[in-house]
């Protein structure tokens, strides 16, 4: 029924299309700003389902792909490749409007879907000015979807920046006292880190987004950042001559984008000692916002890791394997060491996000299949249990004002329901067998295990500290006295529950039916594993 | 040597812009004494919007007249008074952002200009347009006289625009420190000059690139001395890091109309003047030996000028609380950024260096001047013009905060607004050049940068305001403010059709490097 309509396209577009709907509504009834905010989410939602039910693995995305040419900008022809001999009739910079989708994005833009729909449920607590806050967070839905759908370097880029405005507008308005700084550590964090991924797309762009076209004249050269024009350059032997060597990419070049991408994505992740600036966030916005900040944009950074990094420069990657696997182990470590001491219940979450984005560091190091698909079961599977998480923070915080774990207490008691959900998710994040967090780590591990016996082993050390600092955490929570401030609480409203019961049921069911999902990636990663088998000779 | 040649009647048609503006600065002195005194002056301003639209017709006509030329097989260029003075489409071009920029900036004012503030608005208005003049004639001259003529012309007025507060101290002490910096950096130039012409014997600039390569043999050192005098002069103009001490002072003594002229058209015309003496050493020098060296050496003394500035620059905005000398840094920073085109090389392979200058000229007329119009209608409901002014901005006056927020993004050079694609076209070529260094310093101040104008955003959005009182804002300001915010974004979305006009008027050759 959709064969012939640019459904990426609907995806992206449409919750821009509510964001500039909720600025026409009036601003003061927040249930209609919230019916509109949710009916933008859940039409693109859908879509995904739709997108997801009809994807086929094995031919992979190419019938959703969608290409236009952006813009065609006119570069200098008289100063151009003088004395090369090449005559060259056009030279110009081309942007592409360029969408697709495969077995790596699919996952993540049904990620952004449920949570985002989620999020919507959870604004219930966003007390002012819902408008703008409405429209924001629909403007970081195209921004995250696009990010996920996007093939052109540029295009990536600007739907990545996209994400940076609202979401600095999100914590710095209708976050907690230390709002202002966050906002700001927010965005000069991940400002530096486009600003390097900026840095290594146009070096990509110049060197190797270059197409030719013979024409009777001479030859019509273009640069744009086409991600199938890029490796399929990379891939050519003869691209280097056909592009009069200068402009090609040396090998020094190619390890200066690696790194570059290397840093950009790493800050998104976090890399440890990149993480400083996500604790913040985790700690001051709102918990709906930091449900899509956990959720989904630290997986815009496993995302960009695999795809450009990986697919990119496959050569690179094996050769630094073992480093990135003990960046992977200091940040399981680093991060589920701290998750044991803190005393803020949202900082214990945070660093857990640090530890639990480490094993996607090991999954990708693993550079086989298992491990690729771990790394990315795991972004989902974390995407959806943090989401949870924050969910039940900001319905605990609403009734109790606190989120410190001594001031809480025995909250079974009281809030039975919620207090089960918290219990569900956190054996979901410490990967108990049976639900999501289970899958992702144990993929993720199995992968590496076959190179680097000993770095896995010290790995999975973290999932055995996982168990300490999540029960400590919930534990106290859930059970012992209860103050008695918090005897008359009541347990969660319809709007609340409803996002719960919903994560918790996907949690479950991709626990117990992983090949849900990677089924779907199957074929995501095949061309890679061809290059690294050939390249590196498995 | 030739004899000088005169004027011709027939002449007078290729300087018709320049020649509008000074008969409607004539026309409106005279009607200024003629007026009552009680009469308001906003009359004076209309007219010197007409004046300007009209020289803008003009230019508009010759950029039509060249490109027929070009279709007849000619050089499009028409060399007056022996090649004293050229109307080409480097120059066109940037006399039509001159008065552009102008125009929203008298649009901008009506208004908002206060006759208590301002005793002397008529002149005011009228004195806009010899500065704009000295401007255009800035951007078309192929001789040194000529440049510094225009140059003066330029500064001279807008001294006076900078010191038209009479009675406010501040902005006398402004008008002092910009005559003694201006004066400084004219002599600067002066002396350069006076050697380029002791070394080759000319002040044409394309005899200057003729005679050159042969002065280069016998007196390199003066070589040097020249063009590091006219460097040090240039970066006082454009105050560029370290010249760049004035600015923030003059900028805040300033009426804010004037600041942004000067923040606007005074520094596009030094860039005008400086592309013009700096374009003709790719074809003085060879591209080997010792001439290649020397012609390294100087645009590498303007590639650190530039880092300089944008390190320079935001650095020191970074905790700055008041809105002008804010953004009297923020133009320090985009001077450099407005430089680094210049200093790649021309000959590799990359865009025309050109278009990525105009196009980002354009993008910053546009959110300057934006800006700079919301600063002076938010500063006049409260009274100063501290970054606090702008707090609680979000209820005060919603939609100018919406309006403010897209020409802060395109400050920021952060999509989808013309400033994020002027960098990135900029950074494209920075990159094709391989001059890494200079990408990486334009990246890291722009991220910088992002502290720099959001502290903008954080007043506006995340603070409450001393009052509640909503901003007024007069309908032209109004009218200036979302022409910009709405070019800004339209520059974002779709700067293809700007950047063809450009490649197709515009040519290197035709241009810059014909005689």
């Amino acid at each position: 029924m959709l064969e012939n309509v640019p459904v990426l396209s609907l995806i992206v577009w449409i919750p821009l299309l509510g964001a500039l709907v909720t600025l026409l509504l009036p601003k003061h009834h927040s249930r209609l700003l919230r019916g509109f905010a949710l009916l933008f989410t859940v039409i693109p939602l859908l879509l995904a389902v739709w997108l997801y039910a009809s994807y086929e693995p094995v031919a992979g995305g190419g019938a959703f792909a969608e290409h236009g040419t952006w813009l065609s900008v006119p570069l200098n022809t008289e100063a151009g490749l003088q004395g090369t001999g090449v005559n060259v009739t056009s030279y110009r910079l081309v942007f592409d409007y360029r969408l697709g989708v495969d077995g790596l994005s699919l996952p993540l833009v049904l990620l952004t879907g449920v949570v985002a729909a989620m999020s919507v449920l959870a604004s219930v607590h966003i007390r002012k000015r819902w408008k703008t806050y409405f429209s924001l967070f629909l403007l970081l839905e195209t921004g995250m979807y696009g990010v996920f759908l996007a093939r052109d370097l540029t295009l990536f880029f600007i739907f990545f920046e996209l994400t940076l405005i609202p979401m600095f507008f999100l914590i710095g308005i209708w976050g907690y006292f230390g709002r202002e700084k966050a906002a700001n550590r927010f965005l000069l964090y991940n400002g530096l880190g486009s600003a390097i991924m900026l840095l290594a797309f146009l070096i990509l762009i110049a060197t190797l987004g270059f197409t030719v076209t013979e024409t009777a004249g001479g030859a019509a050269i273009s640069f744009g950042g086409d991600y199938e024009t890029l490796l399929a350059n990379l891939a050519d032997p003869n691209a280097a001559a056909h592009a009069s060597g200068a402009m090609f990419l040396s090998e020094n070049l190619k390890w200066a984008a690696f790194v570059l991408l290397l840093i950009a994505f790493g800050i998104k992740l976090p890399i440890f000692p990149l993480h400083t600036w996500m604790l913040k966030v985790h700690a001051e916005a709102p918990p709906s916002v930091v449900m899509i900040h956990s959720g989904i944009l630290l997986k815009m950074g496993v995302y960009g890791l695999v795809r450009f990094a990986a697919f990119l420069f496959p050569a690179q990657l094996a050769s630094w394997a073992t480093v990135i696997a003990i960046l992977g182990v200091v940040n399981i470590l680093y991060g589920a060491v701290l998750a044991c001491v803190q005393k803020e219940f949202k900082l214990v979450l945070a660093y857990s996000s640090v530890s639990h984005m480490g094993i996607v560091l090991l999954g990708i190091a693993s550079l086989n299949e298992t491990g690729f698909e771990g790394a990315i079961y795991q972004a989902v599977s974390h995407g959806l249990i943090s989401a949870l998480m924050f969910l039940i923070v900001g319905s605990l915080y609403e009734r109790t004002g606190t989120t410190k774990i001594d001031e809480l207490g025995g909250l079974a008691k009281v809030v039975p329901f919620t207090a089960g959900i918290l219990l569900t998710a956190g054996l979901a994040s410490l990967g108990l067998p049976g639900l999501s967090g289970f899958v992702g780590e144990f993929l993720s591990l199995l992968g590496l295990f076959g190179s680097l016996k000993w770095l896995t082993a010290i790995g999975a050390l973290g999932v055995l500290l996982a168990a300490v600092y999540v029960l400590r955490s919930v534990l106290a929570i859930t059970y012992g006295p209860l103050p008695e401030r918090f005897a008359g609480m009541k347990d969660a409203r319809f709007v609340e529950a409803l996002p719960m019961v919903v994560l918790t049921a996907l949690i479950v069911l991709l626990g117990i039916y992983p090949s849900l999902l990677t089924d779907l990636m199957q074929h995501g990663f095949d061309g890679l594993l061809k290059e690294l088998q050939t390249r590196v000779g498995g | 040597m030739e004899a000088l040649q005169t004027l011709t009647w027939s002449d007078t048609r290729y300087l018709a812009p320049e020649l509008a503006l000074a008969v409607a600065a004539v026309l409106l002195a005279l009607l200024d004494l003629i007026l009552p005194r009680r009469a308001s002056r906003d009359l004076i301003g209309w007219g010197a919007l007409v004046g300007l639209l009209a020289a803008g017709v003009f230019v508009g006509w010759h950029i039509y007249d060249l490109q027929s030329a070009v279709d007849a097989g000619k050089e499009p260029i028409r060399n007056l008074l022996g090649g004293s003075y050229r109307v080409d489409d480097f120059g066109n071009l940037l006399k039509l952002v001159f008065l552009g920029a102008t125009a929203l900036i008298v649009l901008a004012s009506l208004g908002t200009v206060k006759k208590a503030e301002v005793p002397i608005k008529g002149e005011f208005y009228y004195l806009l347009l010899p500065a704009v003049i000295g401007a255009m004639v800035m951007a078309s001259s192929g001789d040194l006289i000529t440049l510094f003529v225009g140059m003066e012309l330029l500064s001279i007025t807008s001294y006076v625009l900078v010191g038209v507060r009479k009675r406010s101290g501040a902005s006398g002490e402004a008008a002092f420190k910009y005559v003694v910096t201006g004066g400084t950096a004219s002599a600067f130039i002066l002396y350069g000059m006076s050697f380029l012409y002791g070394v080759t014997g000319s002040t044409r600039l394309s005899d200057i690139s003729g005679a050159l390569g042969d002065a280069l043999a016998d007196y390199r050192a003066l070589v040097y001395v020249a063009f590091f005098f006219m460097i040090v002069g240039f970066a006082l103009k454009l105050a560029l890091a370290p010249f760049h001490a004035w600015a923030p002072d003059v900028y805040q003594g300033a009426p804010t109309p004037a600041t942004s002229f000067l923040a606007i058209v005074a520094k596009g015309a030094a860039f005008a003047m400086l592309y013009r003496i700096f374009i003709f050493l790719y074809r003085a020098f060879g591209s080997e030996g010792d001439q290649a060296a020397v012609r390294e050496d100087l645009f590498l003394a303007l590639a650190v000028l530039a880092a300089a500035a944008m390190i320079v620059g935001v650095a020191g905005a970074l905790k700055q609380q008041n809105a002008k000398r804010l953004l009297a840094l923020s133009g320090v920073a985009n001077a450099g950024i407005l430089l680094v085109p210049l200093t790649l090389e021309v000959n590799s392979l990359h865009s025309s260096m050109f278009s990525e200058f105009v196009y980002y000229l354009i993008a910053y007329v546009f959110m300057n001047a934006g800006a700079f119009a919301v600063l002076t209608a938010v500063s006049r409901s409260s009274g100063h013009e501290e970054l606090s002014a702008f707090a609680g901005m979000y209820h005060r006056a919603p939609w100018t905060a919406a309006a403010m927020t897209a020409l802060l993004c395109s400050l920021a050079g952060l999509p989808v607004t013309g400033g994020f694609f002027g960098k990135l076209f900029i950074l494209f070529g920075a990159v094709q050049t391989k001059a890494y260094w200079l990408a990486a310093i334009l990246l890291a101040t722009t991220v910088a940068s992002y502290y720099v104008y959001f502290s903008f955003i954080r007043q506006m959005y995340m603070r409450s305001g001393e009052s509640d009182q909503a901003v007024a804002v007069p309908v032209p300001t109004g009218i200036v403010i979302w022409l910009c915010a709405a070019a800004s974004v339209a520059l974002g979305i779709l700067p293809k059709p700007i950047l063809d006009w450009i490649d197709g008027i515009f040519s290197l050759g035709a241009d810059f490097l014909a005689r």
